[in-house]
């Protein structure tokens, strides 16, 4: 599903530049749950950006979904993101003014599909992260574990290939932590690539691979507990 | 094109941010509203120069005679000019093809009797085309027609408050009038736009005239309405050659100005159409700065609003946007407001304008103030399209940001 080789990428700061992933492999099949870790400033978020077509590789290959990602412009990516990528960040990055509901359908609309149809299917969607009582609230009005929901469920509105999730529950208690892995985990054993960036333990031992990164490089890409259980 | 979506998505921004589209579309509607209100003004007082001169008809001009004041092919000065008929015929003759009406003109200062009303009135004997030099309007009867002058008929067309002072309500129109003992047909009754002076007069044949006082073929004045074909530079140039034609026919020192002069209406349009077109040039800089300063509002506001919708615009491009829908919601909503708001001052400018309407005439000398819808839609569209503008280029900037840089932006 995911394949990088040999990644590089660098920014400039100044008149240097910051070498932040130095030669990334990693090899990411359909249906696994993976978790990135690493301590801040190990490469991990520049990773998902690239991995998430919301930043450009300087050298390497990136392959998404056997396509290999080249000379993409911002409405090339615009497409595949939509068509293949679901995002959850850590600040949700729900849109203020609309409601739960018109959050979940906003991908929806840029697929293109019908208004009524794209309420009802991200009513549906709702239900599922058990929101649906909620769809008409705004976000200011909801909980962080409600709002990580509601962001969830806009992720998984378009049945993308792949769940990419920034520190999904950097900004979560713990309780509201466990629900919002359980319904990763749930999405998951759906049989959905789910790609979670994270430097809690907890939270990357739910996941099914860890891979650890330091400065730029993969130093541990290991099966956890989790996987061997199932 | 119609995406119902797309309208949907821009009026919930902006009932979203009230005050901003209140502030962006303020500053458009106050543009167009001073626009408008300074265009009107100043074709308020245009049209009041113009009535200045509704008198007469806009090509008229006027052969004056009286006193040489300087010796000229041994005769003396302080000889007294007379015009006649040869004159006016020579006139006739020599500039035909330039001139559009003409007529000759004696002034007379007659008693005007109906039974027990009577009064002093000036009366002027002329041809049928005075009517439109003196662009007379006849409100019952006719005008002096040329079987009136083939027959030196004995007929009198009255202004309006001749007939009021004389008649009061009552009818005029073939009632017999006293004239200085003599008895007239009144033929019609007349008004006239150049004030209640010129509506208390009276009209006859330019040859009963001529028969019954004097027996001669004296004429006070030759009125002349200039080929309308000619531009203003044509007709000062026929005027001033017609002057020296006639004083060289009648022995008068080419530069005596008392002893005959022609009075060209070209003369005094240009005068005021150079006066209006100063003014107008005024307006149009003053007008354009007021757009001007518009155009810098709404760009300011643009700008600003983007910059604070960019984490938006971030997580609507992770979510799937393309550029171009971005770019496109982001114009779209600039545009209606912009519309919205010039169509709002426009109509507010106009509003005002007609409760301005006559009120000013007196002491501003500004008459039925007005905008030419052309100058005002025009107006509209340069904003309209500086709204695009003000918000195409910004947004276009925003919509190129990368989602990772928008998404960090606050």
């Amino acid at each position: 599903m995911i394949k990088i080789e040999k990644l590089h990428k660098s920014y400039p700061i100044g008149k240097d530049s910051l070498h932040v992933l130095k030669g990334i492999d990693l090899h990411i099949k359909e249906g696994e749950f993976v978790s990135i870790m690493g301590s801040s400033g190990s490469g991990k978020s520049t990773l998902l950006n690239i991995v998430g077509l919301l930043d450009i590789h300087d050298e390497g290959h990136y392959y998404l979904n056997g396509q290999l990602i080249k000379d993409m412009n911002e409405k090339k990516a615009a497409l595949l993101r939509n068509k293949f990528l679901g995002f959850v960040f850590q600040s949700f990055n729900l849109i203020s003014y609309k409601t739960a509901l018109e959050n979940v359908a906003l991908p929806l609309y840029y697929k293109g599909m019908g208004r009524k149809e794209r309420l009802q299917v991200a009513l549906d969607y709702l239900e599922k992260v058990g929101l649906k009582d909620w769809a008409n609230h705004l976000p200011n009005e909801l909980s962080g574990g409600q709002k990580q929901r509601v962001a969830i469920a806009r992720a998984l509105v378009t049945k993308p290939k792949v769940v990419l999730a920034d520190e999904p529950t950097g900004a979560l208690d713990s309780t509201t932590t466990d629900s919002v892995m359980d319904l990763l985990k749930d999405i998951n054993n759906e049989g959905m690539t789910v790609f979670v960036i994270t430097h809690e333990e907890e939270v990357a031992e739910q996941t099914k691979r860890i891979v650890r990164l330091k400065d730029g490089v993969i130093i541990s890409d290991e099966f956890t507990k989790a996987s061997k259980a199932v | 094109m119609f995406d119902i979506d797309r309208w949907r998505e821009i009026f919930q921004s902006i009932n979203k941010n009230r005050l901003r589209s209140v502030m962006s579309g303020f500053t458009v509607a106050f543009a167009i509203l001073l626009f408008t209100l300074l265009f009107g003004i100043v074709s308020g007082l245009s049209n009041t120069f113009t009535e200045a001169f509704a008198d007469d008809a806009q090509n008229a001009m006027f052969v004056r005679v009286w006193k040489t004041t300087k010796p000229y092919k041994g005769l003396q000065t302080g000889r007294t000019i007379q015009l006649r008929n040869g004159d006016y015929n020579y006139v006739n003759d020599t500039y035909g093809n330039k001139i559009q009406y003409k007529s000759s003109r004696i002034y007379k200062n007659f008693n005007l009797k109906y039974k027990n009303e009577a009064g002093n009135y000036s009366v002027m004997a002329v041809n049928p085309d005075h009517q439109f030099l003196e662009k007379t309007i006849i409100d019952e009867g006719r005008y002096i027609n040329e079987r009136d002058l083939k027959n030196k008929s004995k007929v009198i067309v009255i202004g309006r408050l001749v007939k009021e002072d004389l008649f009061g309500q009552k009818p005029a129109l073939g009632k017999r009038l006293n004239v200085n003992g003599s008895s007239y047909l009144i033929v019609g009754v007349f008004s006239d736009e150049g004030g209640d002076n010129e509506e208390r007069k009276a009209f006859m044949p330019l040859t009963t005239a001529q028969m019954i006082y004097g027996n001669n073929d004296y004429i006070s004045q030759i009125a002349l309405g200039y080929n309308p074909k000619l531009n203003l530079d044509e007709a000062v140039a026929f005027g001033n050659q017609m002057e020296r034609d006639l004083r060289n026919k009648m022995n008068i020192h080419p530069d005596d100005q008392s002893a005959l002069s022609v009075q060209n209406m070209a003369e005094a349009n240009k005068g005021v159409g150079q006066f209006m077109g100063i003014l107008y040039a005024i307006v149009i800089l003053v007008g354009s700065g007021t757009l001007v300063a518009g155009i810098i509002g709404i760009s300011n506001i643009m700008i600003f609003v983007i910059k604070e919708r960019t984490k938006e615009f971030g997580i609507r491009k992770a979510l799937g946007a393309k550029p171009s829908s971005i770019v496109g919601i982001v114009v779209q909503e600039t545009v209606l407001i912009t519309t919205l708001a010039g169509y709002l001052g426009l109509s507010l400018g106009t509003y005002i304008l007609s409760l301005i309407g006559d009120s000013l005439e007196e002491d501003y000398f500004i008459k039925d103030p007005n905008v030419s819808t052309g100058i005002v839609i025009g107006a509209t569209v340069v904003l309209i399209i500086s709204g695009l503008l003000a918000s195409y280029i910004p947004a276009k900037k925003a919509a190129n940001i990368k989602p990772i840089v928008a998404l960090r932006a606050d």
